[in-house]
């Protein structure tokens, strides 16, 4: 299969007042054409930096490095009139709340228009016309009357229909999605999820899932890479993290999530809380919340390293994983 | 010995409506956010309320509390009904009727440390307590809901999204109450903090005997913690049953098109499975269609359906369903399909 990204030995970096915190760190990935990647974490877990910081779009006091290669170009450290020329075009990112990311005063066609006039060079009406076909692509009903709306004038799910429209006009061969349902309604969330699926089926646009919700990444992705604590912990197919994970921290997210399906008296629950990044427990960051934790776990970080199968993971146990009969 | 359950609330004909100015020159537009609600809780209860936004399910927690004054109907606690209590008596029933809000840190003054928050209800409810008595007694709850006591003279702002909703939690059973409104109290949480939470209020709910309404849009947290479920949609009840019966044989197509629309975290069934995704998006209250509201939405609406408004039906083991055609779409998914 085709690579359209290759992220090696990715780092970001916050500058603070007296000190320095480091949200991603070693991070190493690749995706594929058509490919949809969940990356799973908590807050705080650096999965959003980390993308933002591929679309050049970090805090003033943040850093990144490495590189995020584009075929042979490195997206990580570009200046951003050289990185406007990818971004939208190539690249595209959405959000959870679309609001923050539509502008509020101007119609909902003439902002789509805009994308195309600038990467496409398309003429103001050449433009509106594809914004306006485009509408209807993601299903949205009435799509002559949604474009000449202001965003205000839409609900949740049609706003977050318009910035998908919006990332998709110049057919970007990667999409990246933070949250991109957290904020609706389970059905329009179906809707939602439904229409991720045809982009990648139809459109072949690589789709990254930056999500917390489990039930989101079983219906949609191939692979998944779950982070803690600022690093990439398991990675390897959806099936084999879902049936049988190998970090422990990736087995206490899937006994946390609730089932509809099956009914069970009690959750079993990861312990503590996620680690504040400024002050990372010494040896493996999930240490003081982990039931399956040896001395080695607490002296040494456990690298992230292949398992077969196309599966890396970073834990020295190796033992069965009972979750709960264990600790 | 089979005991019929005390009904703790009785809710009868419950309607709320909100006045919107419809702008300078147009005259003002009535919003309908509740009507027709008619359901008991039992005590001991754990009774779920989904819908989708805007379906009016916190509204009808507030309505409940006497946060909103409901414009008809009654709510009657034990038989007393709330809606015609002086504002002094109300005061006096609070204690017994608590809630839990979805964002925690936004609930907690910033300017109150922890111990003074969780006393705050004391100060009101119980003026004959002392200081030292209301310190031991905030410092009981707060071990309940897994609060270490040296916490006690720190700010919310020192404090993360599950250790502020369990500063919540403890402000709320502080009063010894009988029922707590609980309005998405783990929506604002991380996965495994909020299965830490739901482990905390089965336990305090175990421990102190308390009867929960548990508000939430996500339906497979509201399955585990609920022991019966209301289905709202657009300020009406379309069903109420058992956990069990609307997870295994719903009867209203609504509740049907909800579950399918729920993500499994199960690749292989996830999969499998055939979304029946509701096509559209939830009308306006302001203007809802007429008839029965749902049937904008439904794949199984007829013409009849738009002229009259199907009634709350009490069916089989005392489930209710509103809808002219439950009785003929009650079969599997694939012989409806086939019609």
């Amino acid at each position: 299969m085709k690579e359209v990204l290759k992220v090696e030995d990715m780092s970001v970096t916050f500058e603070l007042h007296q000190s320095e915190v480091h949200a991603v760190r070693d991070m190493n990935f690749s995706l594929a054409e058509g490919e949809t990647l969940a990356v799973v974490g908590e807050s705080g877990s650096g999965k959003s930096q980390a993308f933002l910081a591929i679309m050049g779009l970090l805090a003033k006091n943040g850093r990144a490095g490495g590189r995020a290669m584009m075929g042979d170009i490195n997206l990580i450290g570009m200046e951003p009139r050289r990185l406007d020329l990818h971004r939208g075009k190539d690249i595209a990112m959405i959000f959870q709340d679309p609001m923050t990311s539509l502008n509020p005063t101007l119609k909902v066609r003439t902002q789509l228009a805009e994308v195309l006039v600038k990467h496409r060079g398309f003429d103001k009406q050449k433009a509106t016309m594809a914004a306006v076909e485009m509408l209807e692509r993601v299903g949205i009903p009435e799509p002559v009357k949604r474009a000449n709306a202001y965003p205000h004038e839409l609900s949740g799910g049609m706003r977050q229909r318009v910035m998908i429209a919006m990332a998709l006009l110049c057919q970007p061969k990667i999409l990246i999605a933070d949250e991109p349902t957290t904020a609706l309604d389970v059905t329009v969330q179906a809707q939602m999820l439904d229409l991720f699926k045809t982009l990648t089926e139809d459109f072949g646009t690589s789709l990254v899932l930056i999500t917390h919700d489990l039930g989101v990444v079983a219906g949609v992705a191939d692979r998944m890479m779950v982070m803690y604590g600022g690093r990439a912990v398991e990675k390897g197919g959806v099936d084999d993290l879902f049936y049988d994970p190998r970090h422990p921290y990736t087995l206490g997210l899937l006994h946390s999530t609730p089932h509809i399906a099956h009914r069970t008296a009690r959750l079993d629950p990861i312990q503590g809380l996620p680690p504040s990044l400024e002050h990372l427990p010494r040896g493996c960051s999930f240490n003081p919340r982990c039931a399956f934790a040896f001395d080695r776990c607490l002296a040494e970080r456990p690298p992230l390293t292949e398992t077969g199968n196309g599966r890396e993971k970073a834990c020295f146990y190796e033992g069965p994983m009972a979750y709960g009969k264990v600790a | 010995m089979d005991q019929t359950p005390i009904n703790l609330l009785e809710i009868k004909d419950l309607k709320k409506t909100f006045s919107l100015s419809g702008g300078l020159f147009s005259r003002r537009l009535t919003l309908t956010a509740l009507e027709n609600i008619n359901f008991n809780i039992r005590q001991g209860e754990t009774l779920g309320i989904v819908g989708e936004s805007g379906c009016g399910k916190s509204t009808l927690g507030r309505c409940i509390l006497q946060l909103l004054s409901p414009d008809e109907g009654q709510v009657l606690w034990l038989g007393q009904d709330l809606t015609r209590l002086p504002a002094e008596e109300m005061r006096q029933r609070r204690a017994d009727l608590q809630i839990i809000f979805q964002d925690p840190l936004a609930s907690l003054n910033p300017r109150m440390t922890v111990g003074e928050i969780i006393a705050d209800p004391l100060r009101t409810l119980r003026p004959e307590m002392n200081k030292e008595e209301r310190r031991a007694r905030v410092l009981k709850i707060m071990e309940a809901v897994g609060l270490l006591p040296e916490m006690i003279n720190r700010y919310p702002h020192e404090f993360s999204g599950g250790q502020a909703q369990r500063i919540g939690i403890a402000r709320a059973l502080i009063t010894e109450p009988k029922l707590i409104v609980c309005d998405e109290p783990v929506s604002a949480l991380d996965v495994s903090i909020q299965a830490q939470i739901l482990n905390l209020l089965a336990e305090l709910k175990d421990e102190f005997g308390l009867t929960l309404i548990f508000i939430s849009h996500n339906l497979s947290v509201v399955r585990h913690v609920s022991d019966r479920i209301l289905v709202l949609y657009l300020g009406r009840i379309v069903e109420l049953a058992t956990g069990d019966e609307i997870y295994d044989d719903p009867k209203h197509p609504y509740t049907r098109a909800l579950l399918t629309a729920v993500p499994i975290p199960d690749p292989k069934l996830a999969r499998q499975r055939n979304i029946d995704a509701l096509k559209g998006e939830i009308p306006s209250p302001i203007n809802p269609p007429s008839g029965c509201t749902f049937r904008t939405r439904c794949r199984f609406a007829k013409p009849f359906c738009a002229e009259t408004r199907p009634p709350l039906e009490m069916i089989e083991n005392g489930r209710l369903v509103a809808c002219h055609r439950w009785r003929e779409i009650d079969v599997p998914d694939e012989a409806v399909l086939g019609e």
